[in-house]
């Protein structure tokens, strides 16, 4: 398939190429019911191969059964060239340097014709074209890492996104912002929480629930509220900066050891699970919420460990769940396994002698809970004891993805079953804390007369 | 040729329309009678005004397809809008906030605007695309309609031509404003999301009652299909008029069509006026090239003005721009609708993008009207350096909006040099029109990346084309010439009863007139009478119509059978009286006229016979002609007087 004809195949491809009518074509095509006057559109390659997709003048899409085509008339040509209209950012000596490292993620995107789905559009030109109140806040620079969606996101971006950030800080940099996808920001937040310590520097991770090519789309916001952390707040921690309510109020700041990404669409997805976010940021001010957070100092000395050992595995328990699952991992070599089980943290019998085998061949076991709040207690049931028995370290209150990086981190720095305990065990980035506070595990039900008058009282 | 003078409106002839280049085309909105919205499952057609929660969200513009900004787009997000949404549990999911992507758009809709894009005569679409057209004034949460174009290129006969129309779309409903201050818009939810077609004619309509012409048969021929809904806010009509030199110009949510002739009328004036000042500033040398205007803070000349406005606008901390337009003088009182000048014009883009909603927004030297004193007005035009053939224009309000608003005024004049700016502009109550936003292009649509393109297969045509209604025309036609009185025909021609009339007439031998008063006249009584819409099923219908054809049943004994149907529980036909022939009525009337003859006022013999024939019928009625009781009745007071 040629360019000319970019999408189409089968019996679409045909009938442009019989009439020589190439993509971006100004066009009347003739059908024993009608004629259709437009310009050819590329065609998404997962679409059917029986329609011709043209743009209307009112600027609407439709699709022309190829096999009704009679005639297809050459008026012109008229090729989209869809950019984001860049501007030199502004530099201001005044203002500080924040250095936007970028992933991919919808933060900034256009449209891709080839799969008909946003792609990520990225450079300070692009963001200033489309973001300028960005100037007011930094002299902004960006690198563009890694153009992936977020679940294609795995250790060697880490490692690499890790050691990016490393040099920034040395080279002197006031603040970094680090544009993800959303999916697994929390993954990326909590395995750079280890791999980056002792910052000087904030170090924010941002996103966007609606892509940038959506007027609604929340991404501008995001990217002033992270942006702004980045160059004045006092927060020199790995963070996650998104949308607090749904409305376009303010952005909250969650360690990136202890947030989540709580629903599949909602603008407020990200929650600190077990405890208060750090902090709220609005255009105008950053609020602490607590002061238990690692202030921004003016050295540079950061510590970058990339250690990581790749053959972990999370298990989601579920009832029934048969010995098969461990002894799959086993057979196939893995050194670390995180269990998310139930309530307190429990397994079923049947698993006892898989998780007996895992610790003789020297795999470290751990569990956490999938409940998500609260901590693992094992000794709480007789159940719990006996896994501990075979070997299943408690992971305290550490989230089910922050044990796995943690764990592969851990494993990448030794095999050895108590270094990697001492290195679970001991926190580094608040993944574990020594108590959750009584506000830390608020969910509100709809319903409920008081909540109701909350908010209906407050915007959501 | 002497210049053209614009009549009032009711002396406007076709001729007049002619001169002037008059067109208009129609765009009508009209929502589907669906359970449910169109890309989520809430319930459609719920109202109210209560609302349990509040969300807050900013527009900003983004790039269309073919890589543009749009016009509208970066006006909207010149004004620098919060827009507040009220909404509700239970009309309103996640995905009306733009917080869930859409769910699979409602079959039933589509079922519908193919139809009707069908009856149309369309051309249609094989493959429906989504597209979001963008509308950044935050009357839809996610910035953008999602919208799709079920057929294109169809046609309706209008007098001794067709009218075309352009394409049939099918689209979500947006929200409804609840109010429009300063820099907060506040919108309810509750409409949002519903099922709507949007019929858009070419601009083949030459004077404003045809315009109006056009959308009532629109508007009646959507109805004959029974799928769409009626009432306050079902159906809105956009207008488009232009004049010849001119600019397409979109009046937008008329609420009523007889509000359509006075308000095209208005814009061909405003138009054919915006022309001339053109052509005057061009005589005074002010083009586009030349014109001039400069701003001032004038602030402090005017701080001690006693004119209302300025002086609580003073007090509020809020400052003074005046706006010289060199060579203007006088052209603010230039006239452009009925009782409205060019000075509106500029007041209203000041109070639209500049979010100076307290009016007057805008004050200046050409007015006729009591502003700031003669001598402040002195003071000011020294201050700015305004020469006698200048006009100072003075705007007010907290800096951002005093400067955005100084800026929109100099925009507003230098546009009156070129023509006609390209508006959308909303219909107001006296039939003029304001400005309510640029006109959007095509540069506002965007394919929806989150649908997928759907085929409309030829089965499912060919499935909804059977069900299309007779054209009302057709329909209307067939009930003149069988002596139908026009105001039955014109409610059964798109009545859901109008096939039922079909087949009762013409194989099921009832009557014409009886079948067509029954099905409409009768109907509506009943509803009026019961105060709530009247559901008998077609079947019943069909049972009485059909009892009172075959004589089980007489013609004054339909509507009590109706009146039965409708608030009986499990009614059917078989509970119809038995019919009484008349010889059986000679016991029933001896009795009554023996109890007539003791009162009083009866000697006369022919009120007699009214009378007895009238009690007689109170028990009887339905079950036999009044005609044969009254037959009897002289029969039997003759026998008894010979």
């Amino acid at each position: 398939m040629s360019d000319s004809y970019k999408g189409y195949r089968g019996e679409a491809l045909a009938a442009l190429q019989n009439f020589q009518a190439m993509i971006w074509s100004d066009v009347t095509i003739r059908t024993a019911q009608g004629e259709y006057t437009g310009i050819i559109l590329p065609r998404s390659e997962t679409a059917d191969p029986l329609h011709v997709v043209i743009k209307l003048r009112s600027g609407y899409n439709i699709g022309i059964s190829a096999s009704r085509i009679e005639d297809i008339r050459i008026a012109g040509r008229k090729e989209a060239h869809y950019k984001i209209p860049e501007k030199a950012f502004p530099y201001d000596p005044k203002k500080v340097r924040v250095k936007l490292l970028g992933t991919g993620g919808t933060i900034a995107s256009r449209l891709d014709y080839r799969t008909g789905a946003v792609i990520p559009a990225f450079s300070p030109g692009e963001l200033y074209g489309s973001v300028p109140e960005l100037a007011d806040i930094c002299n902004l620079e960006t690198e563009k890492l890694y153009g992936v969606f977020s679940e294609n996101m795995g250790p060697e971006q880490w490692i690499g996104t890790a050691q990016a950030i490393g040099h920034e800080i040395e080279k002197g940099i006031h603040g970094i912002v680090i544009g993800h996808g959303t999916d697994t920001m929390h993954h990326t937040a909590a395995i750079l929480s280890f791999m980056v310590q002792n910052s000087p520097v904030p170090i924010v991770m941002v996103g966007s629930q609606r892509s940038s090519d959506r007027p609604s789309s929340d991404a501008a916001l995001n990217l002033m509220h992270s942006v702004k952390t980045a160059a004045e707040s006092d927060i020199a921690e790995v963070m996650v900066c998104m949308f607090g309510p749904t409305s376009d109020a303010y952005g909250l700041l969650h360690r990136g050891t202890r947030v989540r990404k709580m629903h599949s669409s909602y603008r407020s997805t990200f929650r600190t699970i077990g405890d208060i976010p750090i902090a709220m940021v609005s255009r105008d001010t950053i609020t602490p919420l607590r002061q238990d957070y690692m202030h921004r100092r003016k050295d540079r000395n950061v510590t970058v460990n990339t250690a990581f050992d790749e053959k972990v595995a999370i298990v989601y328990y579920y009832p029934n769940m048969k010995p098969d699952i461990i002894d799959s991992l086993i057979d196939n070599d893995y050194h670390g396994i995180i269990i998310a089980g139930t309530g307190l943290g429990h397994v079923n019998k049947p698993l006892y002698p898989a998780l007996r085998r895992a610790h003789e061949k020297g795999i470290a076991v751990y569990m956490t809970v999938q409940t998500l709040w609260g901590y693992v207690q094992m000794y709480v049931y007789d159940t719990g004891r006996d896994i501990m028995e075979l070997g299943v370290v408690p992971a305290a209150n550490m989230l089910p993805e922050v044990a796995y990086v943690k764990l592969g981190w851990a494993l990448g720095q030794s095999r050895d079953l108590a270094e990697v305990r001492r290195i679970m065990l001991t926190p580094v980035a608040g993944e574990i804390t020594e108590r959750e506070p009584s506000n830390g595990y608020l969910i509100f039900q709809g319903g409920i007369p008081e909540v109701e008058e909350f908010i209906s009282r407050y915007r959501k | 040729m002497a210049p053209f003078v614009f009549k009032p409106f009711h002396e406007m002839s076709e001729s007049d329309y002619a001169e002037i280049g008059f067109k208009s085309g129609l765009e009508i909105h009209q929502q589907l009678l669906t359970s449910k919205k169109l890309f989520c499952r809430c319930p459609a057609g719920h109202y109210s005004d209560h609302y349990d929660a509040e969300i807050l969200r900013h527009m900003r513009p983004t790039l269309s397809e073919l890589g543009e900004y749009d016009g509208t787009a970066l006006m909207e997000f010149k004004t620098k809008k919060e827009i507040i949404y009220q909404i509700r549990h239970e009309t309103v999911c996640t995905y009306e906030m733009d917080d869930t992507p859409p769910f699979e758009l409602n079959e039933e809709a589509l079922d519908i605007a193919l139809e009707i894009a069908m009856l149309y005569g369309c051309t249609m679409v094989d493959e429906i695309h989504i597209a979001r057209k963008q509308y950044l004034d935050g009357s839809i949460p996610t910035g953008f309609q999602r919208t799709t174009i079920a057929g294109v290129e169809g046609s309706i006969p209008y007098k001794n031509r067709r009218i075309q129309i352009i394409q049939l779309g099918l689209e979500e409903d947006a929200c409804r404003e609840v109010s429009d201050v300063g820099h907060r818009r506040v919108y309810i939810t509750d409409r949002l999301g519903m099922p709507l077609i949007e019929s858009v004619t070419g601009p083949d309509m030459r004077t404003p009652q045809e315009v109006a012409d056009v959308a009532e048969i629109l508007r009646r021929l959507v109805r004959s299909t029974g799928r769409v809904r009626t009432g306050i806010g079902a159906a809105r009509q956009d207008v488009n008029v232009s004049v010849t030199g001119g600019t397409r110009i979109e009046i937008k949510g008329v609420p009523r069509i007889p509000h359509v002739p006075l308000l095209t009328y208005n814009e061909a004036m405003r138009q054919y006026n915006l022309l001339r000042l053109r052509d005057e500033l061009h005589t005074r040398g002010i083009t586009p090239e030349t014109f001039s205007a400069g701003v001032d803070d004038v602030t402090r000349v005017l701080r001690k003005t006693r004119f209302k406005p300025i002086h609580d606008a003073l007090a509020d901390g809020q400052t003074i721009r005046c706006v010289v337009l060199k060579g203007f003088q006088g052209l603010l009182r230039w006239k452009t609708q009925t009782d409205t000048y060019f000075s509106r014009e500029i007041s209203d883009r000041v109070r639209v993008i500049s979010c100076l909603t307290t009016l007057p927004n805008i004050i200046h030297s050409d007015s006729m009207g009591e502003t700031i004193a003669a001598s402040e007005w002195q003071a000011v035009r020294k201050a700015v350096g305004a020469g006698d053939s200048d006009t100072a224009v003075l705007v007010w309000g907290r800096m951002d909006d005093a400067v955005s608003g100084a800026s929109e005024i100099m925009i507003r004049a230098r546009e009156a040099t070129i023509g006609i700016p390209s508006e959308t502009r909303q219909a107001l109550r006296d039939g003029t029109n304001g400005f309510e936003r640029i006109l959007p292009g095509p540069d506002r649509m965007y394919p929806d990346t989150d649908m997928p393109p759907k085929r409309v297969t030829p089965e499912r045509l060919d499935r909804l084309r059977a069900r299309i209604p007779e054209f009302i025309w057709d329909r209307e036609t067939w009930y003149a010439s069988l002596g139908l009185p026009p105001d039955v025909i014109r409610p059964l021609a798109i009545s859901p009863h109008a096939e039922l009339f079909r087949t009762l007439v013409r194989d099921e031998g009832v009557p014409a007139m009886i079948a067509g008063e029954a099905l409409t006249r009768w109907l509506k009584k009943l509803n009026r009478s019961l105060r709530q819409p009247v559901r008998i099923d077609p079947e019943t219908l069909r049972g009485i119509l059909v009892a009172c054809a075959t004589g089980r049943l007489t013609r004054d004994g339909v509507y009590p059978a109706l009146h039965q149907a409708a608030t009986t529980r499990h009614w059917d036909t078989s509970q119809l009286p038995s019919p009484v022939a008349p010889d059986s009525l000679s016991g029933r009337i001896e009795t009554a006229i023996r109890n007539a003859e003791s009162r009083r006022g009866l000697d006369d013999r022919d009120r007699l016979r009214r009378y007895v024939t009238g009690q007689v019928m109170l028990e009887l009625r339905g079950r036999i002609p009044g005609k044969a009781v009254a037959e009897a009745v002289k029969r039997i007071e003759d026998g008894r007087a010979s």
